[in-house]
């Protein structure tokens, strides 16, 4: 850590009269800016921090061990739980797991749907992020802004759904349920709404004086730091410099699922021309500002989603109705040839599900996807014997590793910094503790 | 690099300490002894052409049949491995290194499996595996504080070996 | 109130005191903010702008449990929690109330056949008022579960008839003692066979 990051260490500033013994403060696990049940454990000298350890555990809810214990479909809802903002998205790691483990090829409308749904799902979830940042920060209006446009979202996965927050929707296979009618003019409708409202963030937040003097410079992580430590997501993508050369370090560009290849879309990593002169690479700021362009971008990957779905909903309509309008004039064997025909043109293209595997093959495949907080994985691992429960579900949790560099870049700043550094890498302890 | 140049690169500065491979699974591995783990990572790490430079996960998995009935159809004699999840920043590729263990050191119930720890090489291993350590049970040597993460200090037992048996009570509080 | 109704002006009211502190202890229930798991999201929610349950008073979520009356354990309790829900619990002053929100504080919820380190309902733990079940509950819900608590408050009679503010912490095990005839498999196995014999009838 540079020496430009504490002024206030200046040790001809520091008073003299102020003596201060090293001393272990604890901090948590009920603590408001924790962002659940962290228990960090402070080393201090009177307001300096030399160490940081965190202690983690209190939400471990035994998710791996139950994976070992139930089939991949009865999986689905505990994935939900993991990362709690971003259901969807867990969903679709370990849905893509088990699809890579039994070599299944999806229909288009089911990936048309899940970039829908996953990138809504990204939108929800950062606005939460940002949010929750804000409370951390102690300014509160710009986490009643953030909810009252979360619930919109919420309200359109209910449709989709019938759930609020767990929602178990994208399963092995593709999704649960088509959409429903007249939802896609919705979601439309939506993200029209919500394109504008972002400026407003902006200037709540990203612009406040207030917001740059406490986050700006501050928390400093390199690029090799979050690399060593394993970040991924907005975190690492923070540190990153494309001015120097580095690759946009995004999933969906490196190795797209889901046909995310076809979408025209930006992987955002800095230099940013509206960055406040404060701001270093890598700071706070910087993973905060990745967060809010990254709901542009998935703004702009739903609606290009949107567009693929109409048409690929009306031709499968088209197909069924024509096939049930002739399917009384035609010879049984006929109907039964054309009716295979439809199928298989189904299976390929316009069917949101296919059906899921009644057993695991033998083998384990490793899945990444990139989920908002970064690099979700599954490993699973099917018994050689047949069988539909696999012998080890891991779960590789973004936020696990995010969080491990705490100590690394809390290192030297005041105790007054931590809930917005710690903030800063936006995790969940669902995810972390699994 | 496509998989097959990394493991016949491993090959070609390994000889016979590649212990097994597998090419055409879905992630091709290779397997290693305890003992040559450090120096194949940090060969994977440093050689220019591989530069593996995330370690993604290291997870630790059970191979142990416990229903009686299954266990002469299981497919796999009892035994513990540690996977490694590796992928390049710098060349966008991923490799998986796989190192076999017994369930038991010695064959002595109780006494954990030893394999040499990597928190050197990668800061992401230091915390993962403090986790394979508390719920694989597995010891990692030369690892800087191995301690429980997940589970409290005074736990019992390592959750995710097959063999596990739910505690009844827990400090009072009943668990069933 | 007897004699002494509508003899005064408009703006005077009689009331009992009891009645008067009730009703000022279910308009301001501060809540404290202990967040666990996803049910923290839906309190989150409950407390934003669309659900606002300021509109209930229990709107002043507080971070320290000195200065709230309404704990919302929102989220799975594991063992290494239990005894910071316990302490945090402890530290609340009288009268103080417990809502369980969520199935696995209820009991255990989808965690419960798997889960060695879930607390199976936290129950176990605090003693508990009003349960809220649902994974995880609607806002809705945990606004009716905050009605209840104030249904609750207002039938409280620590004045009049000495009723006791603070009630026992569970300290029990949740043990039943095993029979001797079921205490190893063997001999329960036997029990049971037995029982069968006993319930088909003879032949005759």
């Amino acid at each position: 850590m540079s020496t430009a990051t504490l002024p206030v260490l200046d040790p001809t500033i520091i008073e003299f009269d102020v003596r201060t013994d090293e001393m272990l403060v604890n901090m948590g696990p009920q603590h408001p800016s924790t962002h659940g049940v962290l228990r960090l454990v402070l080393r201090t000298d009177g307001e300096v921090i030399s160490e940081v350890i965190p202690h983690l555990g209190y939400l471990h809810r035994c998710a791996e061990k139950i994976g070992e214990n139930v089939t991949p479909i009865q999986y689905i809802p505990y994935t939900d739980r993991m990362d709690y903002l971003a259901g969807m998205n867990m969903n679709l790691a370990y849905s893509l797991a088990v699809e890579k483990l039994c070599q299944m090829k999806l229909p288009d409308k089911a990936l048309v749907i899940r970039v829908i749904i996953a990138e809504m799902n990204r939108i929800a979830s950062h606005l939460v992020g940002m949010g929750a940042y804000g409370l951390d920060l102690g300014t509160f209006s710009p986490f009643l802004y953030a909810f009252r446009e979360r619930e919109m979202i919420l309200d359109l996965f209910e449709e989709v759904c019938g759930a609020r927050l767990t929602y178990s929707y994208i399963t092995i296979g593709g999704v649960h349920d088509d959409l429903p009618d007249g939802w896609v003019d919705k979601c439309q409708k939506f993200i029209d709404y919500l394109k504008p409202r972002i400026e407003e963030y902006h200037t709540l937040l990203t612009r406040n004086q207030i917001f740059i003097k406490r986050t700006a410079n501050l928390g400093i992580m390199s690029k090799e730091t979050a690399l060593s430590y394993g970040c991924t997501g907005p975190v690492l993508r923070g540190s990153l410099d494309a001015s120097k050369g580095d690759t946009a370090w995004d999933l969906r560009k490196t190795e797209p699922y889901c046909g995310y290849e076809t979408y025209d879309f930006k992987a955002i990593i800095p230099p940013f021309a509206e960055a406040p002169p404060e701001a270093v690479l890598g700071d706070a700021w910087h993973r905060f500002y990745v967060r809010m362009l990254e709901v542009l971008e998935a703004i702009k990957i739903v609606e290009q989603a949107l567009r693929r779905y109409r048409p690929l909903r009306e031709e499968g309509d088209k197909l069924r109705t024509e096939f049930e309008r002739k399917q009384n004039m035609l010879s049984a064997e006929d109907k039964k040839k054309e009716e295979a025909k439809l199928n298989a043109e189904f299976k390929t293209k316009y069917s949101h599900r296919l059906a899921p595997p009644t057993h695991l093959p033998p083998g384990e495949a490793y899945m990444e996807t990139e989920a908002p907080r970064g690099q979700m994985g599954f490993y699973v691992v099917a018994r050689p014997a047949k069988d539909a429960v696999p012998l080890r579900v891991r779960a590789r949790s973004s936020c696990f590793c995010n969080l491990s560099v705490t100590n690394e870049i809390c290192k030297g700043c005041l105790i007054a910094d931590i809930p917005a550094i710690v903030g800063s890498l936006d995790f969940v302890m669902g995810e972390v503790d699994r | 690099m496509t998989s097959a140049d990394i493991i016949s690169a491993l090959e070609k500065q390994f000889g016979d300490k590649i212990k097994g491979k597998k090419a055409d699974a879905i992630d091709p591995w290779v397997v290693v002894e305890p003992a040559d783990l450090p120096a194949l990572c940090r060969f994977l790490k440093t050689d220019p052409a591989l530069r593996f430079d995330l370690l993604n996960c290291i997870s630790g998995v059970d191979y142990l049949e416990i229903d009686p009935k299954k266990v002469a159809k299981a497919g796999f004699e009892p035994h513990l491995e540690v996977v490694y999840h590796l992928s390049s920043f710098t060349h966008k590729h991923r490799f998986v290194v796989k190192v076999l263990l017994p369930r038991w050191k010695d064959g002595k119930a109780g006494e954990l499996p030893e394999v040499p720890s990597l928190a050197s090489l990668w800061g992401t291993a230091d915390w993962h595996e403090r986790e394979t350590y508390d719920l694989c049970g597995i010891r990692f040597t030369g690892h800087p504080e191995l301690t429980r993460i997940l589970l409290s200090d005074d736990w019992e037992g390592h959750p995710l070996r097959k063999d596990y048996e739910f505690p009844l009570e827990y400090h009072g509080i009943r668990g069933r | 109130m007897g004699v002494l109704e509508g003899r005064f002006e408009e703006s005077v009211i009689t009331t009992s005191l009891e009645q008067a502190i009730n009703w000022a202890r279910e308009s301001s229930m501060w809540p404290m903010t202990f967040g666990l798991a996803c049910c923290a999201i839906e309190m989150m929610a409950t407390g934003a702008s669309r659900y606002d349950i300021d509109r209930f008073g229990a709107g002043a979520f507080r971070a320290t449990p000195r200065q709230a009356d309404l704990m919302i354990v929102a989220g799975t309790v594991n063992y290494k929690m239990a005894s910071r829900v316990r302490r945090l619990y402890n530290q609340m002053p009288d009268p103080k109330f417990v809502i369980a929100m969520g199935a696995c504080t209820c009991g255990g919820g989808p965690y419960y056949k798997y889960g060695y380190n879930v607390v199976k309902g936290v129950d176990l733990v605090v003693p508990v008022d009003v349960y809220v079940p649902g994974c995880p509950p609607r806002p809705e819900a945990l606004l009716e579960g905050l009605m209840r608590i104030q249904d609750k408050v207002k039938g409280m009679k620590d004045l009049t008839k000495n009723q006791p503010l603070d009630v026992p912490i569970p300290s029990r095990t949740g043990y039943v003692l095993v029979p001797p005839e079921l205490s190893t498999p063997e001999l329960a196995d036997a029990w049971a066979k037995k029982n069968k014999e006993l319930a088909t009838p003879a032949k005759a």
